[in-house]
């Protein structure tokens, strides 16, 4: 059978891509062939997000915790964020999220330019959500919504420290949320270039699915985040 | 027949070829390397240090204790040191020791891989450890941290003056180093086994690897966004977990717990791995119940998650909860049960090589078992009640911890020396250091068990005079289990000059890494091994080199 | 031979296996995402009882859905991938529900 020996074999040299032409130049030594490098990838993606959903998990079951404790509070805050501005900057996240997906469709068919297009699509919807997000924060500071020494709304002063809380929530939320964004827009400045090289192709587009399971992963992040910080129900009931 | 070939050192190399230590010099190619091995080596050094470091907490501690005043160091010292202590040994010591060294060394071997599925996010992990270290010890040196290794709100967010958030957010970082490892480990058992390695022929250290890597991934990530919550409240003085505020601190117990205590698996299930990698490499039979063995691993990284309030039954949580807790914690017993029974089975009528990886595995099981027993106690509310924060705790988790993990990291070292270095330890010497860890642990730490039952608190540095006479017999048995664990520093030094060369397979044993030469090349096998025999195979390959089962 | 080599491994194949998805697929799911989005606002504006928060969360849970099946490409991944996307949500299941078994039962009686 398939018994390998080894006697006098001549120690391989460190694997040196360019001096081997039949190699893919992103394959990996460590890996027998590029469908194993992918899978590999990939897997290791879907596990990284599955960190994520725990760690954004975590502070979401601190946050129900304590809007059950505290309904109206938690109504009362949510009515401070301006609902439209959160609705706005969703559509404009999934908008981004659909032209992820067309950037990773342009690189399995190998186009190369639709492919830079779309990742700077992405770009661009991300930035705006940045913007938006910044412009609400601006407003929140100024408003006194921002726990701790700078809290100063009192519109219901039996509320105020519960609402101080939900706000403790929503700038950490939203903040972790953003920092990925933030992230993610590094991560597409490289791929960018990365695409616009001609890296990415049918027989190698890999990372280019990963970076979009990620930035796919902070849209739904944001999908549960806006109804849980704008749209509490009860909000006009004051 | 290739199958009966499994143990005949196929994949050594001519003479003269270089080995992973000799691939490559200078100190840029260790701090820059890829290879899993280098980077094992890498952990092996850190943990070591920050072992001793931990250690010598623990001696001061011990020291402290040996007079009923508290005439060494003040509360506020004590405080620190006992916090200290817990911090390096489980963040920086435990979780790593058997995963990040034994884990990273062994794993692509086992598989027939020639590294890892990531090799820089292996190097990235080692470099975050070595961030959150440095971190720690410059906190240690400008005034440490006195919360406990919990950092239990309120007293951590809202009272203590101390280094709390750069002790926090260093073990945030070092949680990261952990689940990149997790990760890392879980993806290349997945995808990197060599042709033939089917699930049911992996060797049970890496089921185990692959059981920890499942509680490091799933678990850490809600240590770490616990931790980002109590450094948002110490920083901004909101009131996430203060009662003061609006907030409960008892969802900082839970959702610390809920990642910590299964921390304890990432530490008891790769030792329980290394107990079935020894037990029958010096009994040379198969494992009892294989499948058993693999499942109850899975089991354990489960059921271990269900658990986590046994910790908070005197806190102030629900008692229906408490009960729902009380009763599942009895379920993780079982599967732990399952693996110290069928490594007893495995011994029954086996004539035992006692080399030195055994005599460890040895005490493993029965301090294990011990350890086990006594969770249940502590599991079993009525009891609790009486025994929580007292000595008995501290010997019961002492008991999982060290007679139980680092007893098999030291087994783990030991059995795989050869395979590392190349050269064997000296047996007399690392026989005599065994036993000794072995008399010293049970003298340091039995003697707690009797004082929290008589009520003895933990965490204080003073205590009623009554109890001195057990005390100092802790602490004399401290004593001889440092002199235990100098003994190999000294010995496993020597050894990398003066060691008996070891040959690829010292042991005799089967499995993949033990086809390759010791220290293994780079590449650790230069062509991708076809597996065609089940792990533990002893029988075959006795028969096919005409032994008996004496050894 | 070959029955042995392929043991090992599940799925590999030389090349990555390439599913290129239709354009009009991505648009109806993009399509779907923003409906769902004003439907959870629209829902939002009324009382719907002790319905609104489940309401809210069923549209969301709906849209992430999507997102995973279709953006994320799970609906053609590997039996691995649901394993790791089911696990994710059942351990977060673990961490709600058991945190909940203490708050919900904390003013209960006594016997």
């Amino acid at each position: 059978m398939s018994d390998v020996t080894l006697t006098g074999n001549v120690p391989v040299p460190e694997v040196d891509h360019a001096g081997h032409g039949q190699h893919h130049p992103f394959l990996q030594h460590h890996f027998e062939d590029l469908g194993q490098q992918h899978e590999a990838s990939t897997l290791g993606m879907w596990m990284f997000l599955s960190t994520e959903i725990l760690f954004f998990g975590g502070v979401l079951c601190a946050y129900w915790i304590y809007r059950v404790m505290y309904p109206e509070a938690w109504a009362v805050g949510a009515a401070q964020q301006i609902w439209w501005l959160g609705a706005i900057n969703t559509i404009v996240l999934i908008i981004s999220s659909l032209t992820m997906a067309l950037a990773v469709r342009n690189a399995q068919l190998g186009r190369r330019m639709a492919t830079v297009y779309m990742l700077i699509a992405t770009l661009f919807f991300g930035s705006i959500f940045l913007g938006v997000k910044g412009y609400e924060y601006a407003k929140h500071y100024e408003e006194g919504l921002f726990p701790g020494v700078a809290f100063h709304w009192n519109e219901v002063p039996a509320l105020a420290p519960k609402v101080e809380l939900f706000m403790t929530f929503y700038w950490t939320l939203t903040g972790l949320h953003a920092l990925h964004m933030v992230i993610g827009a590094g991560l597409l400045l490289w791929f960018i270039k990365r695409a616009w090289s001609g890296h990415f192709g049918p027989e190698y587009y890999g990372p280019v699915e990963i970076m979009g399971l990620y930035w796919h992963f902070v849209d739904i992040v944001w999908i549960f985040l806006f109804p849980f910080l704008y749209l509490i129900h009860g909000a006009h009931h004051g | 027949m290739s199958s009966l070939t499994l143990n005949d050192a196929r994949f050594v190399e001519p003479e003269g070829t270089r080995n992973y230590i000799t691939h490559d010099y200078g100190a840029l190619s260790w701090l820059l390397t890829k290879d899993h091995k280098r980077i094992a080596i890498l952990y092996l050094l850190s943990i070591t240090a920050l072992f001793m470091l931990g250690g010598f907490f623990a001696v001061v501690m011990r020291i402290e204790l040996l007079t009923p005043e508290g005439d060494l160091l003040t509360s506020d010292t004590y405080n620190k040191f006992f916090t200290l202590h817990g911090i390096v040994m489980i963040f920086f010591f435990l979780i790593p020791s058997i995963p990040a060294v034994l884990g990273n060394f062994l794993l692509p071997l086992m598989i027939g891989a020639k590294d890892l599925a990531f090799p820089k996010i292996n190097l990235l992990s080692w470099y975050l450890y070595m961030i959150s270290a440095v971190m720690g010890l410059y906190i240690i040196i400008t005034g440490g941290v006195d919360t406990g290794w919990t950092f239990y709100t309120p007293f951590s967010t809202q009272f203590s003056n101390t280094h709390v958030f750069g002790v926090t957010f260093a073990a945030f970082i070092v949680g990261f180093s952990s689940i990149l490892t997790g990760l890392n480990f879980l993806v290349t058992i997945h995808r990197m086994r060599a042709p033939g390695l089917t699930w049911f022929r992996l060797p049970l250290f890496v089921w185990a690897m692959y059981a920890t890597s499942i509680v490091q991934l799933l678990a850490t990530p809600v240590l770490a966004i616990t931790l980002v919550m109590l450094m948002v409240e110490r920083v901004l003085h909101v009131g996430i977990f203060d009662p003061a505020l609006g907030g409960d601190p008892l969802l900082y117990q839970h959702m610390f717990w809920f990642y910590s205590h299964p921390a304890v698996y990432i530490m008891i299930l790769p030792a329980m791995g290394v107990a079935s990698e020894v037990v029958a490499a010096f009994t040379r039979k198969k494992i009892f119940g294989y499948s058993f063995v693999a499942y109850s691993s899975l089991a354990i990284a489960f059921l271990g998650f269900l658990v986590w309030a046994h910790h908070m039954f005197v806190a102030g949580i629900s008692v229906y909860s408490a009960m729902i807790f009380s009763f599942l914690s009895y379920f993780v017993a079982v599967p732990s049960a399952i693996k110290v029974f069928n490594w007893t089975a495995t011994l029954y009528r086996a004539s035992v090589a006692l080399m030195t990886p055994m005599l460890y595995i040895l005490g493993f099981i029965g301090l294990f078992t011990i350890g086990g027993v006594t969770g249940l106690f502590l599991a079993a509310i009525g009891l609790d009640v009486h025994v929580t924060d007292t000595y008995f705790v501290v010997a019961h988790f002492h008991y999982i911890m060290v007679g139980g993990a680092v007893m098999a990291y030291m087994a783990g070292i030991h059995y795989w020396w050869p395979k590392i270095t190349g050269r064997m330890y000296p047996e007399w010497w690392a026989r005599l250091a065994a036993l000794l860890i072995f008399a010293g642990f049970n003298l340091t730490f039995f003697p707690q068990f009797i004082l929290g039952y008589l009520g003895m608190p933990r965490r204080y540095h003073a205590y009623a005079p009554e109890f001195q006479v057990l005390n100092v017999m802790s602490t004399a048995g401290a004593s001889v289990l440092a002199i235990g664990y100098a003994l190999p520093l000294v010995y496993l030094l020597w050894s990398l000059w003066y060691g008996r060369l070891a040959g690829p397979n010292p042991w005799g044993a089967v499995g993949l890494e033990w086809t390759t030469a010791s220290p293994p090349p780079h590449d650790n096998f230069h062509e991708t091994p076809v597996v065609t025999w089940d792990a533990y195979d002893y029988p075959a390959m006795m028969k096919a080199r005409g032994e008996t089962q004496n050894v | 031979m070959a029955d042995v080599t392929t043991a090992g491994r599940e799925h590999t194949e030389h090349a990555p296996h390439v599913h290129v998805t239709p354009i009009w697929i991505y648009l109806v799911v993009f399509f779907a995402l923003a409906v769902g989005t004003v439907l959870t606002v629209a829902a939002s504006r009324f009382d719907l009882g002790m319905w609104n928060t489940p309401i809210a969360l069923i549209i969301a849970t709906i849209k992430a859905v999507l997102v995973i099946l279709f953006f994320m490409h799970v609906i053609h991944s590997t039996r691995l991938t649901w394993v790791v996307i089911i696990a994710s949500f059942l351990w977060l299941g673990v961490l709600f529900v058991l945190t909940f078994a203490d708050y919900l039962t904390r003013l209960w009686k006594i016997y």
